[in-house]
């Protein structure tokens, strides 16, 4: 249909949002409670346009183009419009953006200087709000809140989870918990969703950098760093690098500037976790015992079955996820190579991810009698890091990883992706089953950021019926579908946050599907140009079982690298 | 006398014809016509057989007394050892006149009396049955008849000044037939224009007729309501949803309350025939829970139209099919906006979305849902049987019909008043109203509650009606009428609804949330004591005068929906026509009608005070201080200003300022 | 997953629903406060699991609505309306009066239990403002005078119980 955008006629398709249409010819309207591909609640009133012939201004996020409408999209009108909604914002918001956390990352700033708001019009009549830090994970400003309900949604329609919600109503209205609790008290699975959407301070993650610091600074201390696959493909953005581009070299030559003693790669427990957990496949199937098995490196996935479906414990790998196999790794194998005593070794993980600051505070994960991660970093705070030492990451020399928990297959490098677990797990499974190694290399069918994505496999006569997922919405629909006895599975493989960790809960701020898509190719393309791409071609890591763990699912592997699970309440 | 069951049997045939008349005379079996008709008869109450007694028992007359004055009558007629009659009654709309009692004896026509608090039902009773003509000075009208005595020098009801200029088509029954009777509905012709939709028009003829009648939502939206209920038809759909919206939530506002507690099955009638003519199986209706009476009448009322198969499955055999639920609002103002009411029924937070899609196309659970106010379709009946060229005659050119006003506030005859559209102001606040009580001067009417303005002494002539109140800032609404007098202060309604949007608003949107609470502030600074008095703040406060007119229009602009879009309505309003009192609270720091309790005082004059002690005794906040005999002195933080200690002092010793 | 006590008064309560679902929520919440007086914190959890809904929801709707209590009411529940025609007749004198007499604020129960005091919306009764109810008897034409014999008439009423 015809219409009319700020005087210029264009066509444009039936049936879209004056938001959408606007976009397609690079007219930016600013919102603030939109999310892509959730329906528009219409509640920050941001995005309203002037349409001719019409008495008061639409939101362009929840209106259809109709044929022959005119739209004008920066109007004096509109202008002033979206400047008193913001100003309004602003007389309810504490002024503390020099110390707050999204200092120029926060969406709210952003829009106050593109609207030239240098006036404090309204009376201030912000009220103090407790905060709360009683998550691992995450900590939560009510009074930075801006009501746009775009957590609330993420965790409901997203996440199906629901741990915060709206209560009471008015200047009364609060995103919180049930009973306005802390958010240890609920089924809060900590996947830190919520704070990729925030588009103030309001949810950040709980900040570890100072006990990083205090731990580099001791002299009795050996601190070790560890980073995951889905992050050398993430950083380089927030440097000036294009998007998709690797900078593992870098990354390593930053940490070691920065006084970490001894620089490890996750990738590398990754391809133990998969030397574990495609034996522990090929045994269930063997056995025909305790199918499907569900993978369990995302914790946030690992709480949502305990809160939801306790039934399914006993499914799940006991294998620990990556980071934490490597934590134990580090202070029982690597300790005594290197005879250091564990108890002065302080083991520090980065992470696309949230959840793993929880995880690493869990109960279980305490080996002989160290915790095996001492604190974990987000993307985000690596990033802030580099930036407090003033490291200009562009201008370094790429180094290696420490041996002999340096070195990684590219199949490793895949749990950085959805559907990347399942491949590498199957590359190596289907060796263990046939003895050959031609029978699977890239599987492409799991290669896509769909939410669900089944495939079914014959492997020397074995029929592997699998299912990738990510995002906990198709989580459920999938344990839903095995409840009521319409599917069947032999493999499942969980990610939490939808399209992987590239697009975890710690990852930088603002859910970028084109750069998504960029991070996913690059671990794709250096899939494609690692000489070594199966996990049990990893010689540092056959030395591993030969020197320490004998063999997959031995003992000493059980003790060190797996883990049990419980049902937990909480609301 | 036929007239009831003679429509019926037109409709009504066979095996249904029996059961209708095994409903109305339960336990009789095969009753003939003869009885059946006798029985409508009786139950018309054209005529009684014994001494009837009707008392107003709607939430007005019981506030005013309503059940002791039964408990007295009661009392009385046992001792009196007389066959009698008392049926409870809804409110006929005199609420100044409650308790009101009604008295029918046979041969002679009905009879109301009002005040009839208990101590005043044995001289009546007394003097009616002794023939006393004297007690009739106290009656305030008779009903009118062909057939029965006539009362002397009693109004009738259609010459009682108050009910003089009014035309009753959705009031018509209400106090005057027992809203728990489904009988004395159908004897009235009640359920006639439902047999006759069912068995005669389709959907789509019903919707032409309402559509053609020029009736338009009478709770405020003033759309075309035969127009919506077309979008809902044509839109294709397996389940359908008609929703009637009795939550009634402007204060002020108690004309749906009357109708459900006084006459439910005019409503629910309404709402059959609605939901026929847009395809719906199921009907909810969704009522404040603050109308604890109207729930029960609704849910009795309903229980007999199952009972007598007027629903459920197959009506009157037709093939049409209609559930009604009850949903009970559960107190939020903002519900009765179409979209967020349509939440509270699905279980969430009352709160509105965008529109479009309008609830027509998707509403309830996604599908097509229309949405009507009680009045709209207690109109709808009426429509049926008359035809739309009736509705249509009356009224004026752009708003057809009758509207019902609850006419509330400084008024000496307060109460519901039905007329045609078109009457002017004046007509209501004076010649029906009676005019400001106490001799008090008129000051302004607000018309449309938290979403309205007010209308003042230059615009009293201006014809009630969708169009004509929208020139001068004001706005129909669901038919609030509160009027205040020279005592009431202007910025204080204003601040007064200003709060209450605050208390209601949903939270949502940033401009009707924050933006209200911008506007409370800057009238609470208004209104506020000279606690502690800067230079600068004067000027403050009128920056803040300039600043409401800003924000009001944002606030109108983009707001979400139609609470926050109509929020600074009063504002603007009481701005436009008392910017002076404005001027005077934040210049002059005085409220002149001496009602922003921060900036007035009252205050004993030391030489004139005896001591008496009268006032300290009278006040309620035991602000007054002194020992008898020596001058008292008042508080003024603990004084509430409520002017008692002022009506009570035989000395003239204490003024206000 | 370890189940909560269930009270057996509105697991019994809940029977009244069989086949509820989200629509139910508000009305359920109504039922079960008519009975029980107030939700309790157990009482919503048992709601939630029992529409299989999860609790910040059952909260958030239950926080949304005015008609909703968290702390037990007192014996006689005095509702004071706050309509426009009451408060163009005074209503406010009223309310400071009944705070005066009662001394607690809007919204809370005296330590007796015996009142307790809220403001509410509309009460539909207009024509005879200022209005109140207490446990469901209404109270019209209210002056500060006629709030003193009001409230002392339940306090009598309490004493003669005793």
């Amino acid at each position: 249909m015809k219409i009319e955008i700020n005087h210029q006629s264009i066509n444009m398709p039936a049936g879209i949002s004056i938001l959408d249409a606007c976009k397609s010819v690079n007219i930016n309207i600013p919102t603030l409670c939109y999310l892509e591909d959730l329906f528009p609640s219409g509640s920050c009133r941001m995005c309203v346009v002037e349409i001719a012939g019409m008495k008061n201004l639409v939101t362009s996020c929840s209106t259809q183009i109709t044929e022959g409408m005119k739209i004008f999209t920066h109007s004096n009108r509109v202008i002033a419009a979206r400047k008193s909604i913001l100003e309004l914002l602003l007389s309810n918001h504490p002024d503390d953006c020099l110390y707050c956390d999204k200092n120029n990352s926060c969406e709210l700033q952003k829009l106050s200087a593109e609207l030239g708001v240098r006036n404090r019009n309204f009376s201030k009549h912000s009220i103090e709000k407790e905060i709360d830090k009683s998550s691992p994970s995450l900590v939560r400003d009510p009074s930075k809140c801006i009501l746009c309900g775009r957590c609330v949604r993420v965790c409901e329609e997203r996440q199906t989870v629901s741990a915060i919600s709206f209560i009471k109503r008015g200047s009364q209205t609060k995103v919180t918990t049930a009973f306005d609790g802390g958010l240890n008290t609920s089924n809060c699975i900590n996947c830190g969703q919520c704070a990729m959407v925030c588009p103030t301070g309001a949810i950040v993650e709980k900040n570890n950098i100072k006990d990083v610091l205090a731990a580099l600074s001791d002299p009795d201390k050996v601190v070790v760093v560890q980073h995951a696959p889905a992050i050398s493909v993430t950083l380089g953005e927030l440097f000036g690098f294009k998007p998709g581009s690797d900078v593992n070299g870098q990354m390593t030559a930053a940490l070691r500037k920065m006084g970490f003693q001894f620089v490890f790669e996750t990738s590398f427990s990754a391809d133990v976790t998969i030397m574990e957990e495609a034996s522990e496949l090929v045994e269930r199937i063997k056995k025909g015992d305790k199918l499907p098995l569900m993978t369990s490196c995302s914790p946030g996935w690992i709480k949502f079955i305990e809160h939801f479906y306790p039934e399914f414990l006993n499914n799940l790998s006991t294998c620990k996820s990556p980071q934490q196999m490597m934590g134990a790794l580090i202070k029982s194998y690597w300790a005594k190579k290197k005879n250091i005593d564990s108890k002065n070794i302080y083991s520090v993980s980065i992470m696309p991810c949230t959840a793993k600051k929880f995880e690493a505070g869990r109960a279980e994960m305490i080996t002989g009698g160290f915790a095996d991660i001492d604190a974990v970093l987000t993307t985000r705070e690596f990033a802030k890091m580099i930036d407090m030492f003033n490291i200009n990451l562009a201008k370094l020399k790429p180094e290696n990883a420490d041996d002999p928990l340096g070195k990684h297959s590219s199949a490793a490098k895949l749990f950085g992706v959805t559907g990347g677990v399942a491949e590498a797990a199957l590359r190596t499974a289907a060796f263990l089953i046939t003895n050959d190694d031609s029978k699977v290399q890239e599987i492409r069918e799991y290669r896509d950021l769909e939410g669900i994505k089944e495939l079914t496999l014959n492997i020397n006569g074995i029929t592997l019926k699998t299912v990738v997922v990510s995002g906990l919405a198709n989580a459920r629909q999938v344990l839903d579908d095995i409840k009521r006895g319409i599917k069947q599975y032999h493999f499942i493989e969980v990610m939490t946050c939808p399209g992987g960790c590239i697009a975890g809960g710690g990852q930088p701020f603002g859910l970028d599907k084109n750069r998504i898509i960029s991070r996913m190719k690059a671990l794709y393309q250096i899939d494609k140009n690692e000489k070594i791409r199966k996990s049990h071609h990893n010689k540092d890591v056959a030395a591993l079982y030969e020197e320490f763990l004998m063999h997959p699912l031995s003992k000493q592997s059980h003790e060190l690298l797996h883990t049990s699970y419980k049902a937990r309440t909480g609301y | 006398m036929n007239n009831g069951l003679h429509s019926m049997e037109n409709y009504l045939s066979g095996n249904n014809l029996e059961y209708f008349k095994s409903c109305l005379l339960p336990g009789v079996v095969n009753p003939t016509s003869k009885e059946v008709a006798e029985k409508l008869g009786t139950l018309k109450n054209d005529s009684v057989d014994k001494p009837y007694f009707f008392i107003g028992a709607g939430t007005c007359g019981l506030g005013a007394g309503a059940l002791h004055t039964k408990k007295t009558l009661l009392g009385l007629l046992k001792s009196l050892h007389l066959n009698y009659e008392i049926i409870e009654v809804g409110c006929i709309g005199l609420c100044f006149a409650e308790p009101i009692m009604d008295v029918f004896l046979p041969g002679k026509n009905r009879l109301s009396f009002g005040h009839v608090t208990s101590d005043k039902v044995e001289p009546i009773v007394h003097a009616l049955l002794n023939h006393d003509q004297a007690i009739l000075s106290q009656a305030l009208f008779q009903y009118q008849s062909d057939h029965l005595m006539k009362w002397e020098n009693v109004p009738f009801m259609e010459e009682y000044p108050f009910l003089k200029k009014q035309k009753r088509i959705v009031l018509s029954q209400c106090g005057i037939i027992n809203p728990l009777s489904i009988g004395q509905y159908i004897a009235q012709s009640g359920y006639v224009p439902l047999a006759k939709t069912l068995k005669e028009l389709t959907p789509i003829e019903v919707c032409d007729i309402i559509e053609k009648s020029g009736l338009k939502g009478r709770g405020g939206g003033g759309f075309l309501t035969g127009k919506k209920w077309k979008f809902a038809l044509s839109t294709p759909s397996d389940q359908k949803y008609f929703i009637c919206n009795a939550d009634e939530g402007d204060p002020g506002a108690f004309m749906d309350r009357a109708v459900v507690e006084g006459d439910p099955h005019k409503l629910l009638e309404g709402l059959i025939i609605a939901a026929y003519a847009i395809g719906a199986s199921k009907a909810y209706i969704y009522i404040r829970a603050e109308y604890p009476l109207a729930i029960a009448h609704l849910e009795k009322a309903i229980d007999d139209l199952y009972l007598w198969k007027f629903l459920g499955s197959n009506i009157f055999d037709s093939g049409f099919d209609l559930d009604i639920i009850i949903k009970k609002g559960a107190g939020a103002f903002v519900c009765g906006e179409e979209t967020a009411l349509i939440h509270s029924i699905e279980g969430k937070r009352g709160m509105p979305r965008p529109r479009p899609p309008f609830p027509a196309v998707s509403g309830l659970h996604g599908k097509p849902s229309v949405i009507n106010n009680v009045e709209t379709l207690a109109n709808i009946p009426a429509i049926i049987l008359n035809g739309s060229d009736w509705f249509n005659s009356l009224g004026n050119n752009n708003s057809k019909g009758t509207k019902v006003f609850a006419l509330s506030g400084k008024i000496k005859n307060t109460g519901l008043v039905e007329v045609p559209m078109g009457i002017t102001m004046r007509e209501i606040i004076f010649d029906i109203g009676g005019g400001p009580k106490n001799n008090k001067l008129f000051k302004a009417v607000q018309i449309g509650g938290p979403s309205g303005g007010c209308v003042t002494n230059e615009h009293l002539d201006i014809n009630i009606d969708y169009d004509s109140l929208k020139t001068i800032g004001a706005m129909m609404g669901s038919g609030g009428l509160v009027v205040m007098d020279e005592d009431n202060c202007m910025v204080d309604v204003a601040k007064f609804f200003m709060d209450f949007i605050q208390r209601e608003s949903c939270g949502k949107c940033i401009p009707c949330r924050e933006g209200t609470k911008q506007m409370q502030n800057i009238l609470e600074k208004i209104t506020r004591g000279r606690i502690s008095e800067k230079g600068n703040d004067a000027l403050d406060r009128f920056k803040g005068i300039l600043q409401l007119e800003e924000l009001s229009n944002t606030i109108k602009e983009t707001s979400l929906c139609g609470l926050g879009q109509s929020a600074p309505n009063p504002i603007l309003s009481t701005l436009k026509y008392f910017r002076h009192e404005y001027e005077a609270h934040i210049f002059d720091r005085r409220c002149p009608s001496g009602v922003c309790s921060e900036l007035v005082n009252f205050e004993i004059i030391e030489e004139k005070c005896k001591g008496c002690t009268l006032c300290a005794k009278k006040c309620p906040s035991s602000a007054i201080k002194g020992t008898p005999k020596a001058p008292h002195y008042i508080n003024n933080e603990k004084c509430i200003k409520c002017g008692q200690c002022l009506k009570v002092c035989k000395f003239g010793a204490i003024i206000k300022n | 997953m370890s189940k909560q006590n269930t009270s057996p008064s509105v697991a019994c309560l809940l029977k009244k629903f069989p086949k509820a679902n989200r629509g139910d929520l508000i009305p359920i919440l109504q039922y079960v406060q008519d009975s029980e007086k107030f939700l309790s914190k157990s009482t919503m959890m048992e709601i939630g699991e029992f529409l299989k809904l999860p609790l910040s929801k059952v909260y958030g709707v239950a926080t949304f609505y005015n008609q909703f209590k968290f702390h037990p009411p007192g014996k006689y529940q005095i509702q004071i309306c706050r309509g426009t025609a009451c408060h163009v007749e005074g209503s406010s004198a009223i309310l400071a009066a009944l705070v005066n007499d009662l001394k607690i604020n809007a919204g809370e129960t005296t330590p007796d239990g015996i009142f307790s005091l809220e403001v509410v919306a509309c009460i539909g009764a207009c024509g005879l403002a200022p209005v109140m109810s207490i446990n469901g008897e209404f109270f019209a034409k209210l002056t500060c005078e006629k709030i003193k014999h009001i409230i002392q008439s339940f306090r009598d009423k309490e004493t003669a119980h005793e």
